[in-house]
């Protein structure tokens, strides 16, 4: 009986065997995806987009599994990498918490021949990523600044800014070059720390220090939250528009609702992982060629386009 | 035999309090001085208003703490504690939905109990588990912020109902004749931790623990009890922290509270309170709060501190203050 079962089964393998091969070129991959656990607005999105993309992609692919590992720091994504190598991927899609710890557990992955897809933070030796998937930090500053030139031609702003790093450097110093010879002037720049109670208090003492304010680059989303309260408490009517940045689902409705004082937001999606990993699954299951940099731009989120940036389910 | 003991105690400390206890307020005037000689525009009603109005969460959060430290323990889970407290409470509003008074009142009856319910936890565990609290609050620091991410998926819990956060509003925004409702709650908090903390034994109870915990057991001092309950207090004071937090921005995030603990013992030992028990000072606490949210406000307000040097200078005038009033009881 046992035999026989057995008989079947091997029967049955050899024929799918036979028939996948005469088909296409259908086989089994195993992809790993190592992401940092939802410790943040951004990140919750970002596990939210690679556990929906995990499923899509295994609908479209038979014979492809995604496995997705969240992890709190940089120490736990080191251990995620090791079990993820220990279940035999072909192909890693991580997200490094830094460049310094995560280079050389990378790079062993790299070293068993799989495949490695890098997302937004960079690693510290370059040559160890085949793929390379990263927001666009310069241009998510530049279009906030054109959108500032554009519009308000003449003004005073301030400019709340996040965490001092690296990222938040290049979206300010070219958020500056795009305002550079138009007449919008910054009056004050303040870090926040990407936090709404933090924007909220910088921007209560911003409303104190200056009489008059055109309009404000919150930079992100949580900030722009807090910095529409605290004008909202100190009833003034100078400011004209609030611009924040990331793409948060309740700003983006805010837009495509056409709220006034949050004509635009800026993207930098959190599905930029999502991005990643269908270019990583694409190296297997199609015959372009798919090794190199991607970087997505940072886009202008407008009335008109705001419904393509709108992911209502997404925690962010 | 407590009777006997403890009011020469406090007789003999009586002037040199006076003196330790002044020297915050005196630190606070310096500042304010600073401030006006560095904008003018610092001195406006809506400028200070706006600063001891946001320091509030802080001082409640700190009168606290003045009753876990003075009594020789440490809470490092408040900021974590107010995060998962702020999540649960908007998710009760949520789900009831209305906006009503009765909607609201039981959202604030589930803060309050769910933070008590945590500082118990926090007591519990430290009396009868035997274990230092940093180690103890150190641990529901993360438990309690791993939830609160959690329940909100990484992303935000947010008051759904718009009428709701209308109707709640004011509560972090309104004002009794001129005075806003956060700064009332603080002084109300303030002046009740006060009462307890000098006026009844359980207060003096808690400073002897801190200042001997053997000769307090020996003197009868319900040891265990008396350390729970101050953990009670501190979750309770988070509780009502969040009261008035919540209205603000009708939101929770997992960054909700972030090194809030940090805040609230800087703020109780610049008030005064020995870091080491046995002292606790509940108005010096306050003045503390104000002070720690007055040298934010006058960084901002200051036009030649570079966005990148703030924390530095930040860190050089609390140390400079406390200089300050180290010197002050010295040279009594």
């Amino acid at each position: 009986m046992k035999a026989t079962v057995l008989k079947i089964a091997m029967a049955a393998g050899l024929m799918a065997g036979v028939a996948t091969g005469a088909v296409a070129q259908q086989k089994n991959v195993t992809i790993g995806v190592s992401i940092p656990a939802a410790t943040h607005g951004w990140t919750g999105g970002a596990v939210y987009h690679a556990q929906e993309t995990a499923k899509a992609l295994e609908k479209m692919h038979p014979g492809l599994k995604v496995i997705v590992k969240t992890s709190p720091d940089g120490a736990s994504q080191a251990n995620a990498l090791d079990d993820l190598t220990a279940q035999k991927i072909d192909a890693l899609v991580v997200l490094p918490f830094n460049s310094d710890e995560l280079t050389d557990p990378v790079r062993q992955v790299k070293n068993k021949g799989v495949l490695v897809t890098v997302i937004d933070r960079g690693l510290k030796d370059p040559s160890i990523q085949d793929i390379y998937v990263a927001g666009d930090n310069p241009g998510f500053g530049r279009i906030a600044g054109k959108y500032f030139a554009d519009t308000l031609k003449q003004g005073n702003i301030v400019v709340l800014r996040g965490i001092p790093t690296v990222l938040d450097d290049e979206r300010v110093t070219n958020f500056e070059k795009a305002i550079q010879g138009s007449g919008v002037k910054i009056l004050d720049r303040q870090y926040a720390n990407w936090n709404r109670d933090d924007a909220f208090k910088v921007m209560q003492d911003f409303l104190s220090k200056h009489q008059k304010i055109d309009a404000v680059w919150a930079a992100d989303d949580d900030m722009a939250l807090g910095v529409l309260e605290a004008i909202r408490q100190a009833k003034r009517d100078d400011i004209k528009f609030v611009v924040g940045g990331a793409g948060m689902k309740e700003m983006v409705k805010r837009v495509m609702d056409g709220d006034k004082m949050i004509p635009v937001d800026v993207t930098y999606p959190p599905a930029l992982v999502a991005t990643a990993m269908h270019v990583t699954a694409a190296n297997f299951y199609s015959n372009a060629p798919m090794r190199g940099t991607f970087v997505l731009n940072a886009q202008l989120i407008t009335k008109d386009n705001a419904k393509d940036h709108y992911f209502p389910n997404s925690p962010f | 035999m407590t009777e006997t003991v403890l009011p020469t105690r406090a007789e003999k400390r009586k002037f040199k309090m006076d003196m330790r206890a002044l020297s915050p307020f005196i630190a606070l005037i310096v500042l304010i001085i600073a401030g006006a000689l560095i904008n003018p525009d610092f001195l406006t009603a809506s400028n200070l208003l706006n600063v001891v109005t946001r320091s509030a969460f802080i001082a409640i959060i700190a009168v606290g703490a003045t009753f876990v430290i003075a009594s020789g323990g440490l809470d490092l889970s408040v900021g974590s504690m107010a995060a998962l407290t702020a999540g649960v409470m908007i998710l009760t509003l949520n789900s009831q939905g209305s906006a009503d008074m009765g909607t609201l009142a039981l959202g604030m009856l589930a803060a309050i109990a769910l933070s008590a319910a945590c500082g118990l936890a926090n007591g519990l565990i430290v009396t009868f588990g035997r274990i230092e609290p940093f180690i103890v609050t150190l641990g529901t620091m993360g438990i309690f912020r791993s939830l609160v991410i959690w329940l909100a998926a990484g992303g935000t819990i947010t008051i759904r109902n718009l009428e709701l956060r209308e109707l709640y509003r004011p509560v972090y925004f309104g004002s009794v004749f001129g005075i806003p409702v956060p700064i009332i709650a603080f002084l109300a908090v303030a002046s009740i931790g006060a009462l307890i903390l000098y006026r009844t034994s359980f207060g003096r109870h808690v400073v002897a623990l801190g200042s001997n915990e053997d000769v307090a057991r020996y003197s009868g001092v319900p040891i265990w009890r008396v350390r729970t309950l101050t953990y009670i207090i501190q979750g309770i004071c988070v509780g009502i922290a969040v009261l008035v937090y919540v209205p603000r921005l009708g939101s929770a995030t997992p960054t909700t509270g972030l090194l809030w603990e940090l805040q609230a013992i800087t703020a109780v030992v610049i008030g005064g309170t020995a870091l080491k028990g046995g002292i606790g000072r509940v108005w010096g606490t306050v003045v503390g709060a104000v002070i720690l949210e007055l040298v934010a406000n006058i960084m901002v307000l200051s036009n030649f501190v570079s966005e990148f040097l703030v924390g530095a200078v930040q860190g050089a005038i609390i140390i400079i203050a406390m200089l300050v009033q180290r010197s002050v009881h010295r040279g009594r």
